[in-house]
């Protein structure tokens, strides 16, 4: 016998990174994914030059001289058209113009005050029809603008489509493969084998940490490349923070997945899992919308705890003593070790 | 051993003792509880009451040693599809601190040219051969093998008696399951017969047969049909007649001698103007005397 014998540790995680190679599919949710999901919302959320603002004026006596006032501004700040009452009150509502002004009489702007467009539209047109009508500012100004990169909505996407994929492709990944391999009797029959316990659900984890050393410098360089964002930090640091985000999330896959009988079962849970991570952890927008009380609670979660640290070593260039960064650090270590002991007491082998 | 399974007994009471080196067979038929006991017997189901010692040890005190010197081939696995065959031996392999080394089990399940294939790629017979061949990798002391010929195709189930035999000339203890009586005699040294979780008998093929009163069966189908009473009790009173069973469409005689139970029969049968449809005569099996302690076959 001349062959190497690699330990069952080596074997399982070898067994499970053979398994995913030769499946395609599993290939795209986990490379292919996060960039086409980059594409589309940097598509949809590109930074474009400012809107007109539209906005209609009601037909009457006096409209023809507020369209004379707004005429500089016409087709540049805003776009204004003369229609009856009637209609512009119907656009409103549909949200097609943003405010309506009625000339006669006095001078009405008619907007819904709790839409931020409608207040804008509202200061905008009545500052140009107010000095049309011959307002003198009292203080000269100027106006300097600038696009930083590291601000712009794509910069905040990516790392949180990072982590937000770190989640669903551990959990995932983990979860179905163990209900199979539990329904497929598999499970039962490496338990009748001396291998240990652990060993077995070591593997998932070896491998979820290994895959982050591919998958989240995917999204970077893709995300550099076609939308130009830059990771101010470390990227040492950045994939130390990915791979503990993905030990975290594998124990909570392997969780999610010691008890359940079926896949029906294990989707269910995962979704309960990660619906509200999905929503709460600041992937597509950020936490701060959501009410004082619930921060505290919304920081530990583990996704919300990845997506800070992430976004605090690409936007801000923090290092490992910045407090955010460790905070995650400790965040995402508790919650693995946590969730791994508990699937390993939890975990149903027969 | 007992085991509690949806409020019934599956195993109850079943007291047995397995030697070194002996081949045992658990015979019975679907649902007799089978796999009950063998699941027990491996670690894998706890019994609700009762005592399991396995090569002098106790599961709840050395399961690990234990582990380290069974084989075990479950019912039924699915191992990975995409996995090769050398791939799921090296890995089962792994497992074991002794053992053997892959390729040569390979060459004892005759499998070397599909070594490289998918698993999903093989036929029936060759995945039961692989399931079996990952219970031999750790060179195991005891083998259990739960119905390792379920569904295969003559010529495969073959290829895996020799394999089982191969494994017995080391003079290793195997216990299997099946519902074949033609596997159990051929394999096997003892069997127990199991239905409705009870051992209903327990010797060598040999013995059972023995006990049916005959080593030969004469089945009749009558041009009648099925015979009544009278008749059935006139023919077990015949010369050489050790016993006599309705089957479907006619009788099923345990005949010993046959060579004079055949003539009296025939006499009998002349005399009283009882037309004959057909006549054979076969060795007893096993199935024999599953039917005549049951009254059912084993696949009804």
């Amino acid at each position: 016998m001349t062959e190497r014998r690699r330990s069952p540790l080596a074997e399982l995680t070898l067994v499970r990174l053979r398994l995913f190679f030769r499946e395609p599919s599993a290939l795209f949710w986990t490379f292919g994914f996060p960039v086409v999901l980059s594409i589309a919302l940097g598509v949809a959320f590109r930074s474009r030059p400012p809107e007109a603002v539209r906005i209609a004026v009601e037909a009457g006596p006096g409209a023809e001289r507020v369209l004379a006032e707004l005429a500089p501004a016409q087709g540049g700040d805003v776009r204004a058209i003369v229609m009856d009452a009637a209609e512009a009150r119907r656009e409103l509502r549909t949200g097609k113009v943003v405010l309506v002004v009625a000339p006669g009489g006095v001078r009405t702007y008619r907007y819904d005050e709790t839409r931020p467009e409608g207040r804008l539209a509202r200061r905008l047109v009545d500052d140009l029809l107010q000095r049309a009508e011959g307002r003198v500012d009292p203080t000269a100004i100027a106006d300097d603008h600038v696009t930083e990169p590291g601000a712009r909505y794509i910069d905040f996407l990516v790392p949180g489509l990072v982590g937000m994929n770190l989640m669903s492709s551990s959990m995932w990944g983990i979860g179905f493969t163990i209900v199979e391999m539990r329904t497929k009797r598999l499970v039962k029959r490496m338990l009748a084998t001396p291998m240990r316990r652990s060993d077995f659900l070591l593997s998932f984890v070896v491998m979820r940490a290994m895959f982050v050393i591919v998958e989240v410098p995917v999204v970077f360089v893709f995300a550099r490349l076609a939308f130009d964002v830059r990771v101010a930090g470390s990227a040492a640091l950045l994939l130390g923070l990915s791979t503990l985000g993905a030990l975290a999330f594998a124990g909570l896959g392997l969780l999610v997945a010691s008890r359940a009988q079926n896949t029906q079962t294990a989707g269910g849970l995962m979704n309960l899992v990660m619906m509200p991570m999905f929503i709460c952890s600041g992937v597509f927008f950020s936490t701060s919308n959501f009410p004082d009380f619930l921060q505290p609670y919304l920081r530990i979660l583990p996704l919300t705890a990845l997506n800070d640290g992430l976004r605090a070593v690409t936007s801000e260039g923090a290092g490992i003593g910045n407090a955010t960064v460790t905070f995650a650090l400790v965040v995402l270590c508790v919650w693995g070790l946590a969730s791994f002991a508990a699937a390993l007491k939890m975990f149903r082998w027969r | 051993m007992k085991r509690y399974d949806a409020g019934a007994l599956a195993v109850d009471g079943l007291d047995l003792e397995l030697p070194r080196g002996e081949c045992f067979g658990l015979l019975g038929p679907n649902g007799a509880g089978k796999t009950t006991t063998v699941e027990i017997l491996e670690g894998l189901l706890d019994a609700t009451a009762g005592d399991v010692e396995v090569l002098g040890m106790r599961w709840a005190t050395d399961e690990h040693e234990l582990r380290e010197r069974l084989g075990v081939s479950l019912q039924q696995t699915h191992l990975p599809e995409r996995l090769s065959v050398v791939e799921i031996l090296t890995l089962f392999r792994s497992f074991f601190a002794k053992g053997k080394d892959p390729e040569d089990v390979l060459r004892e399940v005759a499998l070397e040219e599909k070594r490289g294939a998918w698993y999903d790629k093989l036929s029936g017979g060759q995945k039961q051969r692989l399931a079996v061949a990952c219970a031999l990798v750790g060179d195991p002391e005891l083998l259990f093998l739960d119905e390792p010929t379920t569904g295969l195709d003559p010529q495969s189930r073959l290829q895996l008696w020799d394999v089982i035999e191969t494994f017995k000339r080391g003079g290793r203890t195997v216990l299997l399951t099946t519902h074949y009586m033609e596997e159990a005699e051929r394999l096997c040294d003892r069997v127990g017969v199991i239905d409705h979780g009870k051992l209903i008998a327990l010797g060598s093929p040999r013995d059972l047969i023995a006990s049916l009163g005959g080593q030969d069966v004469i089945e009749l189908t009558l041009e009648s049909g099925r015979p009544d009473g009278e008749s059935v009790s006139r023919l077990a009173s015949l010369a050489g007649v050790r016993g006599v069973r309705a089957v479907p469409n006619g009788v099923a005689i345990a005949a010993d001698p046959l060579h004079v139970a055949l003539p009296a029969l025939v006499d009998h049968l002349r005399a009283s103007g009882i037309g004959l449809e057909r006549l054979a005569t076969r060795h007893a099996t096993l199935e024999d005397v599953f039917v005549s302690l049951t009254g059912r076959g084993l696949r009804d």
